[in-house]
């Protein structure tokens, strides 16, 4: 099963973890998941490694009922599109909140959290989930 | 470039299959397509698949050399083409540009899926394929729960409410029950749709295109060819094919609520035939979700950004409506065989171009256009359609 391969979890740990993406230096223009290839500037500007911030506010959510594979004793769970303060925008689970404050607008914040254990016998991955603040 | 035409469709009903194989399928339909054309087997020069995801699905890959063989074509060359759930429209497109070019003048154009070989759960990850896998499907999000991202945008920027998108389901269902293929034959309610249960709020089951095992195929041939071998008595011809790309993953869209690569192909077709919205007369859209019908019409010039809900409420997409839609029943009631579904837009405007339509017949239907999409929007493929 591809997500339990081990070089793709340290790979993605700096994304998963600290919601490293990158910035072009030149224009400013923000990314995440980092890019190789600036998609407005293309090889123009250099591309450094950027900690996205961790607060932002729910564009648009949805309450899952049957998830995927991985996923089955999870549901029901939530999810949003969250852009963040810095206008980049994630998709994420929201959790840890009050269901009837998880709606469009709520300001958001980054926690750390176990994602799923596909394979019994693989790693666990973890990575970044947001809760709804106040 | 040459005018292409389609001579000869065929397809599978659509459904659960348990006693036929990707293989089986494929070689029904494929067949189906070549007797109907009137053609021989040793006339087709090349043969193009859509197929999404056979690998996960049924361990099958090489889905290309795989038709060439149940058909009897080889030693022609096989092609498989992957766009997600516009893999057929992409097929069809390649297809249509390899005669257009005079590499070839007859052509055997596919599409396949097998999908109840395997469980919802594992169907769910094989489709989220088709997002954005470390970011969409990673974080659990199913193609339900991406076009629920959608419609809750859509409702909360436009207004568009729960039972508009009901309506789009209904209006499938009905048309459905006069397509002897379709998988649902069954018209269904408002008050069902509403009371069907969540999948990914505020989509329900019955807001969802099923699984559906099936294949569907057309010859193509070039047009001079097929009047000059007096092939042409049902010829429908491709007058645009037109295809557009945006992000893998939703959240790097400007909006969540439209699908642009569907609008810059629309336009691109339009351009090509010399058409305007109003000049269609009737439209298969890639309506995988009841939202994404409402997004469709929006973004093929139909109805204003935002309207596509009243719209559909007012009764617009109904077969006598101004821009009957998804008379064939739509993925919704018609079926989802993923990459079939490509190729069965293009087989109902066929139908629906030869006065074959039955009761569900557009009346004076001139020209057809057909709207599939790839993933969230990452893929639209948009094609119009003339009787010779």
């Amino acid at each position: 099963m591809v997500q339990g391969s081990l070089p793709l979890h340290w790979r993605k740990y700096p994304e998963r973890y600290r919601l490293e993406g990158n910035i072009n230096e030149q224009t400013g223009e923000e990314f995440f998941p980092a890019r190789v290839v600036d998609p407005s500037a293309g090889r123009g500007g250099k591309l450094s490694a950027k900690e996205m911030p961790r607060e932002g506010k729910i564009l648009s959510w949805t309450e899952v009922f049957v998830g995927p594979t991985g996923f089955e004793n999870e549901a029901p769970y939530f999810l949003a599109i969250v852009e963040l303060t810095n206008k980049v925008k994630i998709l994420t689970q929201i959790v840890d909140s009050d269901r009837a404050k998880i709606k469009t607008g709520a300001k958001v914040k980054k926690v750390f959290r176990k994602i799923s254990d596909i394979d019994a016998e693989g790693a666990i991955a973890y990575g970044y989930k947001f809760k709804v603040v106040g | 470039m040459r005018s292409v035409s389609i001579i000869g469709i065929g397809l599978t009903k659509m459904g659960e299959h348990w006693h036929l194989s990707i293989k089986d399928l494929i070689a029904q339909a494929g067949s189906m397509a070549i007797e109907d054309s009137g053609i021989e087997r040793k006339q087709i020069e090349a043969v193009y698949a859509g197929c999404m995801a056979s690998g996960r699905l049924v361990g099958q890959e090489h889905i290309g050399a795989m038709t060439a063989d149940v058909l009897g074509l080889n030693p022609v060359p096989a092609t498989r083409l992957e766009a997600a759930c516009a893999s057929g429209g992409v097929a069809l497109r390649n297809a249509y540009m390899a005669i257009a070019s005079g590499m070839y003048d007859i052509v055997s154009v596919n599409g396949v899926e097998k999908m109840t070989e395997v469980s919802g759960e594992d169907a769910s990850f094989a489709l989220g394929g088709a997002g954005d896998q470390e970011t969409e499907l990673f974080m659990g999000a199913t193609f339900p729960a991406l076009y629920a991202l959608m419609a809750r945008a859509h409702m909360e920027e436009f207004g568009t409410t729960e039972e508009q998108m009901a309506a789009v389901s209904v209006k499938n269902h009905k048309n459905a029950v006069h397509n002897e293929y379709a998988q649902f034959r069954n018209e269904i309610t408002i008050e069902q749709v509403m009371n069907s249960g969540y999948v990914a709020s505020p989509l329900k089951l019955l807001d969802c295109s099923p699984i559906t095992d099936g294949a569907a195929a057309v010859i193509l041939c070039a047009t001079d060819v097929a009047k000059k071998m007096k092939l042409d008595g049902k010829a429908v011809e491709i007058i645009a094919s037109a295809q557009a790309s945006d992000t893998l993953a939703l959240a790097h869209r400007k909006n969540l609520w439209e699908t642009r690569a569907a609008k810059i192909a629309a336009e691109d077709a339009y351009r090509q035939a010399g058409l305007k919205p109003k000049d269609i007369s009737f439209a298969e859209l890639h309506d995988c979700f009841s939202v994404a019908e409402i997004m469709a019409i929006e973004a093929l010039g139909f109805c204003k950004q935002g309207e596509g809900g009243k719209f559909t409420e007012q009764g617009n997409t109904q077969i006598g409506g101004t821009i009957p839609t998804n008379t064939s029943g739509g993925l919704k009631a018609f079926g989802h065989a993923i990459g079939s579904s490509g190729v069965k837009q293009a087989i109902e405007s066929y139908w629906q171009l030869n006065n074959m339509a039955g009761k569900r017949q557009v009346k004076g239907a001139e020209i057809g256009l057909t709207h599939n999409v790839g993933g969230s929007g990452a893929t639209a493929v948009v094609h119009l359609f003339r009787k010779v």
